[in-house]
């Protein structure tokens, strides 16, 4: 039993019944919000997975042709190729607020909205396996877009979840535990100071009734 | 304002990421990786950073100081050398981290 060290008086019963009733409201809404980060959390964590798994696969054909497309072609005509690029990618950040927690949303703006802006080379003297290394990678960018924003999300909620949820159990297990055993322990006291007091009265009743009129209690 | 994006890996790994529309910044030793991220994103201009799997393990500091705030995102993906589940692995820790235990991977 964890009590306070406070005095045992009916001012401090009342402040610490005021407080207790504060902490389980806290502890009751944060369990609230523990529950709906965790829903949405797991519904986001397996959407990553699905996209973390697509996109991998197609980063890597992506990334072994662009190994076989300079094993053909010389590294300086490769380099060369991709120097001057008119494409031009953006991802406008907006924030959604989840259970407060502020994650980003990304909205993608291109400079060119046309398909094949992404070749910033001609065609003669580059290799097909650099095209559809380009094309692949191409086709992949808004969904690489979208998963940075659902693993941000991921990493901010799991943070906030694990936050919240120590919250929750220090409320739980201690802050609570504490309160209600100190207001035991007070209200014990007053009772026993009140079942002292009375008996004292009693007695000295007895003590008065015996000297007026000589009346003995049993 | 913080929109573009930027991929940090070897020049081998990330070259092809300048024909889709990202900045490119060159990153061939580990060690400097942590200079590298700090210096990008401290710029304030992107919005997301890619990392190549290997960079991003090489700066494991350097992210702790992101991984609250909303941008920039900084995410791993595979390079030239391969997969090496880095990515997986991430998520793995995030719900382990939420739940307690993995209970969706049960790495």
């Amino acid at each position: 039993m964890a009590v306070m060290n406070v005095n045992p008086t009916r001012m401090q019963l009342q402040k610490l019944k005021k407080q207790l009733s504060t902490a389980l409201r806290g502890h009751k809404m944060l369990k609230d919000k523990r529950d709906e980060l965790m829903r949405q959390f797991l519904d986001l964590v397996r959407q990553d997975m699905e996209l973390r798994v697509h996109i991998e696969e197609q980063l890597r054909i992506c990334n072994r042709n662009f190994a076989s497309a300079g094993a053909v072609m010389s590294s300086e005509m490769l380099s060369q190729s991709l120097l001057t690029t008119s494409q031009k990618m953006f991802a406008n950040p907006s924030a959604k607020n989840v259970m407060s927690v502020n994650v980003p949303v990304f909205t993608t703006e291109k400079r060119n909205n046309d398909s094949s802006a992404v070749y910033p080379y001609g065609f003669a003297f580059t290799s097909f396996e650099l095209d559809e290394a380009v094309t692949a990678l191409s086709k992949v960018s808004e969904e690489l877009v979208k998963l940075a924003e659902i693993e941000k999300s991921c990493e901010m909620m799991s943070i906030e979840i694990e936050k919240t949820r120590r919250r929750v159990n220090s409320l739980e297990h201690v802050l609570i535990p504490r309160y209600t055993d100190t207001i035991k322990y007070i209200s014990m006291k007053l009772e026993e100071n009140d079942r002292s007091s009375k008996a004292r009265l009693m007695k000295v009743k007895d003590m008065l009734l015996e000297q007026a009129h000589h009346y003995k209690t049993n | 304002m913080a929109n573009k994006i930027a991929i940090i890996g070897d020049r081998e790994s990330i070259k092809g990421f300048a024909a889709i529309g990202f900045d490119t910044i060159e990153c061939d030793e580990a060690q400097k990786a942590n200079m590298i991220l700090r210096n990008t994103a401290e710029t304030e201009l992107y919005s997301i950073i890619y990392m190549t799997e290997e960079m991003f393990l090489a700066c494991e500091k350097e992210r702790k100081k992101y991984e609250e705030k909303t941008l920039p995102a900084i995410i791993p993906v595979p390079g030239l050398k391969g997969n090496n589940g880095i990515g997986r692995q991430r998520l793995s820790d995030f719900v382990e981290r939420a739940v307690g235990s993995d209970i969706i991977f049960n790495n």
